[in-house]
């Protein structure tokens, strides 16, 4: 089967900074993809190279199998949802969602009836005739979905579509968003900073870090079996085990992750299970989440360990300051490949 | 010191006043009050025996701009210019502020406006006076067509009546050429002012949607930068329709709004004529705001 997107060997370099550094990947028609990383990580350029806004320097872009990397934006079969929504403030609600079948040449009574199921789609058929300036952030959000779904495209971008909502609006748009996707059957590709977004709603995930793509799995394997420390930290917000501490504790000196929910606090005096690894330190800082809590403790020999904790009287109560004993099981020590600096 | 401070950051109302009063007063005597004078001149008329001002309030003036026939050619022969004007500024600046932009690299950019506001730092009289040697039948202009070899067409343009004449530089045609020249920078720089505010996402959002950059420019970049159209296509307009200078050194012998105005004041001694004259190109301004306002130029705000 042939891939909905293919990256071959694909960099893009500004200056001395390679925003893509040679990545090569394939994405399935009807996946939903995510391109998580933090800023700079190269995930919204590679975004951008899809959608034709950038021309890679080396490397080729495939869609469907054809090579487009010369293609300009308006002809490949791609459309873009845009971080700021990117309506245009001179057309009303209507003419934005009909732009697509107008700059084709559609009829009018043609181009009219589609752009009105489009915002039945989104739920905006009475906002038709309002101006963009006149609508909500989510409001807009879905305007900007729907001039995009109008053209029927093979592969929808969308560029950080949900960081400017606020969290109740974002969690609704996120499951209205892969329902949509479910229901039309198109490639989603979704960029994103924010791990959670991208393990609740991708099939599988890309994390970038510095142009490259660390690990690319689906959300399960990435979250349980991060393949690096960055990818451990930035996926998991695991703790990242490395050197002397790694060796004394495991055995040998593989760095490993563990999770922040996998770490158990106990008082010093209490004996550690048989199969545990285990040591003491000194809590430093105490976070309160409401389910949980995030206890920071800091080892004698500097490191801190992070443990997430559910806010219950058996999790024990420990002050600041107070020696605490670490301890999880040894099958939560995740085994990090290449030695790669903290 | 303090004290003071703190009285009048409790009260910001009078702390507004001391600010506003100076420049308010400035801007209400010297130029509301002079345009306030000018306009009440206009309703008087002149004794045609003695030629002195009779301060009866009248409306012979203003019958006499708009009947006269020969008034109202002048009316007509500067309107027909500052719209040709304004269109001609128009055409040219549009793809070169767009250039400037959204192509140019900033070096170059930088070169663009220096080089746009060049000639806006030299004398207007030189100016003027240098492109009536340049128009001059043995003129620089005339020669460098003459050996491209395309003196016949010149000879041609020259030959259309109304806008030719016996050289450029004695023609309507070479007063357009020259009031182009002078007020292009008017219409460039709120034009490139007006695209770089239209945002890059919405172009790519356009080419995204299967736009082709000629459809995005007139779907997109055109309406989005009209109120900067319509603020240069103003200035144009207005300083065509208000010059005496150009008319008077270049082009054909038919009088302007301006060389009326100036004569009328100067030499004539017809004070309300000159003042009525007047009027006229600010209700023409008046008008062709209210136009680009119902077509909808200042939308997109």
């Amino acid at each position: 089967m042939t891939a909905a997107i293919e990256f071959r060997d694909v960099s893009r370099v500004y200056g001395d900074v390679h925003a893509v550094d040679r990545v090569s990947l394939a994405v399935q028609a009807g996946e939903f993809f995510a391109m998580l990383g933090p800023s700079g990580s190269g995930k919204t350029t590679c975004l951008r190279l899809i959608a034709g806004f950038e021309t890679p320097d080396t490397g080729s872009v495939l869609l469907n199998g054809r090579d487009v990397t010369a293609d300009p934006p308006y002809e490949r079969d791609v459309n873009t949802v845009f971080q700021d929504y990117a309506l245009f403030p001179h057309m009303s609600v209507l003419e934005n969602v009909a732009y697509g079948p107008r700059v084709r040449g559609q009829r009018k009574d043609l181009w009219q009836r589609r752009a009105l199921e489009m915002l039945d789609l989104v739920q905006l058929g009475q906002f038709a005739q309002r101006r963009p300036a006149q609508l909500s952030g989510g409001q807009r959000q879905r305007v900007s979905l729907a001039r995009a779904l109008i053209n029927q495209p093979r592969v929808l971008l969308l560029d950080e579509p949900l960081g400017a909502l606020d969290l109740k609006l974002r969690e609704e748009m996120q499951i209205e968003l892969k329902n949509l996707q479910r229901r039309l059957g198109i490639t989603f590709v979704f960029v994103t900073h924010d791990q959670g977004e991208a393990l609740s709603m991708a099939d599988r995930v890309a994390v970038f870090n510095r142009g490259r793509i660390e690990q690319l799995d689906t959300p399960r394997t990435l979250y349980t079996r991060p393949g690096t420390a960055f990818v451990a930290r930035f996926v998991g917000s695991a703790n990242v085990v490395t050197g002397e501490l790694a060796q004394r504790l495991s055995g040998h000196a593989q760095p490993f992750a563990v999770r922040a929910e996998n770490v158990r606090l106990r008082a010093p005096d209490v004996a550690a299970a048989s199969d545990a690894m285990t040591c003491i330190g000194a809590v430093a800082d105490v976070q309160y989440h409401g389910a949980m809590s995030r206890w920071q403790v800091r080892l004698e020999s500097g490191e801190v360990f992070a443990a997430a904790l559910a806010d219950t009287a058996a999790n024990g109560d420990f002050t600041i300051g107070a020696r605490v004993r670490l301890e999880w099981a040894r099958a939560d020590a995740v085994p990090l490949g290449s030695a790669e600096a903290p | 010191m303090r004290g003071l401070s703190t009285f009048l950051y409790r009260r910001p109302a009078l702390y507004l006043l001391l600010l506003l009063i100076p420049p308010l007063l400035w801007f209400g005597t010297v130029y509301l009050g002079s345009l306030f004078t000018l306009l009440t001149q206009s309703i008087y008329a002149i004794d045609e025996f003695t030629a002195k001002v009779v301060y009866e309030p009248t409306l012979a003036t203003y019958r006499q701009v708009v009947t006269q026939p020969a008034n109202v050619d002048i009316i007509l022969r500067t309107v027909s210019m500052a719209v040709a004007v304004t269109v001609a500024c128009g055409v040219i600046a549009l793809p070169i502020a767009n250039y400037m932009v959204r192509y140019a690299s900033p070096r170059a950019r930088a070169l663009f406006y220096v080089g746009v506001m060049l000639p806006m730092w030299m004398s207007y009289l030189v100016k003027v006076y240098a492109w009536r040697l340049i128009l001059a039948k043995q003129g620089i202009l005339s020669w460098l067509l003459d050996t491209v070899g395309l003196g016949a067409a010149l000879e041609a343009l020259l030959r259309i009546p109304g806008v030719g004449g016996p050289s450029l530089s004695a023609s309507y045609l070479g007063m357009f050429v020259v009031f182009v020249y002078m007020w292009l920078p008017f219409m460039i720089l709120p034009l490139a002012a007006a695209i770089e505010r239209v945002p890059e996402s919405l172009l790519q959002a356009s080419a995204d949607l299967g736009a082709r950059p000629g459809q995005t420019f007139r779907t997109v970049t055109l309406p989005l930068a009209l109120p900067g159209l319509a603020a240069g296509s103003v200035f144009t307009f207005s300083l065509t329709l208000g010059d005496y200078i150009i008319p008077s050194v270049v082009g054909a012998p038919g009088y302007f709004i301006g060389m009326m105005v100036y004569q009328q004041q100067g030499t004539a001694g017809n004070i309300p004529l000159a003042a009525a004259f007047s009027v006229v190109p600010i209700v023409l301004i008046m008008i062709y705001l209210t136009i680009a306002r119902r077509a909808g130029a200042f939308d997109a705000l």
